[in-house]
């Protein structure tokens, strides 16, 4: 609890009430030689409550994945700084082996092309009770506990399927099979990067259906990592948007969507096309998202903003507390 | 003007195995209306795309174009017929040559169809096809990869629309592309359908652009299409099992809709 209290002036402490497990504290990933580096990811903070459902959506290039991987430490080719706190430890502190122990076991991961997570030459039993194998559990007892598992995720006849191989499987019983081996080792937290893109719509709402059973059930925390914003609406107690590198706004998910705050947010949730509705023309986003390696100064938003100002192209914006209880980066708001 | 008349196609899978791809298609598209065909993965969506080119031949059935018939027409015919109908693909990074600049690409299909002789008439198609789709002069003399996947995709748009075709055959055109330009290219297909009067048969998954672009839809089962009909039909009203439950499937940006269907899936299990 001492921890908590002596980040009283961070700012996503302000705006969370559940008790934080994962607490992420201005960090930044950066690319490339020292003399040449790219930040790829400037200053982002965010909590994760325990059992907390939250978005993290972007386009490409925003730095969602390369955040996920960060929290993770999936990529050795990019520098970490900033602190990553999950249950009282700063992951970007921990050796190699400590963290590797975390994997699977308190932190669970998902990625959306599941033929990527699978081996094509291990049974579907063996896969999913890999994780407890690797750390020590007995033969038995993991296969137990990975029927239990596939069975938790809906796999019908799961006691055939353990001998069965990846290909035997249709894309969205592959993901369910790679959401078996995330949640086999009773995570706290699941970090899912785009877990349902490569399916069809009804499998995806399958998949996410489970997800959500599977997350109230356990308590599970979910950063679900995603460019859909009918996902985001469909799944998240609170949504974080993310652009160019940088935390744009958050805010509890219904908030966001009914009054969103930062031009970018705005403009997105106005120009993706809806199954329910129909509208003559489609208002859009002038330009497109820009390059790491090309962000403009200021604002990295302001050359496709239409409110943008002078200070826009100067000075980055800071953070602003909204009334509506989010945050956002935008000269708009706050005075200076 | 584009007319499939109830083809079919099967594959081998296996000795005395066959796979129904598509079964007894039928669709029909006139000048200037905009079709849109959607359908999950493996739904036959590509194969109906490579008969009605004249890629694959339907084991039933032909598709006619005119008076051309596609699959069993000559080459001054079959010339004719792929300077009136033209496609766009679903990926801008594979379908454009990476060796070649804007202004070749672009005006590739003049040459082709040898509808320009002069290169300066050539180049003054060129650059107005580039301003209709957004882009300038300025591009003429760049490479595909400097272009993001947005613009590339406008590049594709008008080396389609260069030769003036009178159909348009999109394949998923939006769906590799950020949601914040994807509503770019969706406007631009629109608007050049307005001003050209084109033919456009639309093929996707995605049921809002489709909802979006299209005036009507024919939704596609494993090979066969259930139901079709116009936007308001579908969408307001839509009539078989397998239409409403695609809709219903299809994420709403909307955190109040997303809750009541889920009670509403509970409550059925």
């Amino acid at each position: 609890m001492t921890m908590v209290l002596k980040r009283g002036e961070d700012v996503a402490d302000q705006v969370h009430r559940p008790v934080p497990l994962l607490n992420v504290d201005q960090l930044c990933i950066d690319i490339g030689a020292r003399n040449a580096s790219v930040r790829i990811v400037d200053k982002v903070s965010f909590t994760l409550g325990k059992g907390e459902r939250v978005a993290l959506v972007g386009e490409s290039g925003s730095g969602k994945s390369v955040t996920a991987q960060a929290l993770m430490r999936l990529n050795p080719r990019v520098r970490l700084s900033g602190r990553v706190d999950f249950d009282g430890a700063d992951l970007l502190q921990l050796s190699a082996g400590q963290m590797a122990a975390l994997r699977g076991s308190r932190i669970g991961m998902v990625f959306q092309d599941p033929m990527s997570s699978l081996d094509p030459l291990m049974t579907i039993g063996d896969q999913v009770a890999e994780t407890l194998r690797i750390r020590g559990i007995g033969r038995q007892e993991a296969r137990r506990r990975a029927l239990e598992v596939l069975d938790e995720l809906k796999v019908e006849r799961a006691v055939e399927r353990l001998e069965s191989y990846p290909h035997e499987f249709s894309g969205g019983m592959r993901q369910r099979v790679v959401l078996a081996m995330a949640l086999v080792g009773e995570p706290d937290l699941l970090i899912a990067d785009e877990p349902t893109t490569a399916l069809d719509v009804r499998v995806q709402e399958r998949v996410l259906d489970l997800l959500d059973e599977i997350s109230r059930r356990r308590g599970l925390a979910v950063l679900l990592i995603t460019h859909d914003m009918g996902i985001v609406a469909g799944f998240a107690d609170r949504v974080m948007v993310m652009y160019s590198g940088r935390i744009v706004e958050e805010n509890e998910a219904a908030q966001l969507f009914r009054e969103p705050q930062h031009p970018y947010t705005r403009g997105l949730l106005e120009a993706v096309p809806r199954a329910d509705r129909t509208v003559d023309r489609l208002p859009s986003i002038n330009g497109a998202p820009p390059l790491p390696s090309s962000r403009p100064k200021g604002c990295h938003f302001h050359p496709r903003c239409d409110r943008a100002t002078g200070v826009c192209s100067a000075e980055t914006p800071g953070e602003t507390f909204t009334p509506l209880g989010g945050r956002v980066r935008c000269h708009l708001y706050g005075a200076g | 003007m584009l007319q499939i008349d109830h083809i079919s196609k099967s594959f081998s899978t296996g000795r005395d195995k066959r796979t129904v791809v598509l079964d007894d298609i039928a669709l029909e598209i006139h000048a200037g209306q905009s079709i849109g065909l959607v359908g999950e993965s493996g739904s036959g969506k590509s194969t109906i795309i490579r008969c009605a080119l004249g890629l694959m031949k339907p084991d039933t059935g032909n598709v006619r174009y005119g008076g051309i018939d596609v699959h069993r027409s000559g080459r001054a015919d079959m010339l004719a017929f792929r300077r009136e109908v033209q496609l766009v693909f679903q990926d801008p990074y594979a379908s454009l040559n990476p060796r070649m600049t804007v202004e070749e690409l672009v005006g590739e299909g003049l040459l082709v169809h040898k509808l320009d002789g002069s290169a300066s008439g050539r180049r003054r198609r060129v650059v107005e096809m580039l301003e209709m789709v957004g882009l300038g002069e300025e591009a003429l003399g760049r490479y595909p990869r400097s272009f993001s996947g947005g613009q590339r995709q406008r590049i594709a748009i008008a080396r389609a629309l260069v030769i003036r075709p009178q159909l348009l055959i999109c394949d998923e055109p939006v769906s590799a592309l950020d949601v914040s330009v994807q509503a770019q290219v969706i406007n631009l297909l629109q608007d050049m359908q307005r001003e050209l009067n084109l033919g456009i048969l639309f093929v996707a998954h995605d049921l809002a652009v489709v909802r979006h672009l299209c005036s009507t839809i024919a939704v596609l089962e494993r090979g066969k299409i259930v139901e079709r009909g116009t936007r308001g039909d579908i969408f307001d009203n839509p009539q078989h099992p397998y239409t409403r439950s695609l809709l219903a499937a299809v994420p709403i940006p909307d955190p109040a809709v997303g809750q009541a269907r889920r009670a509403k899936r509970q409550l059925a299990l």
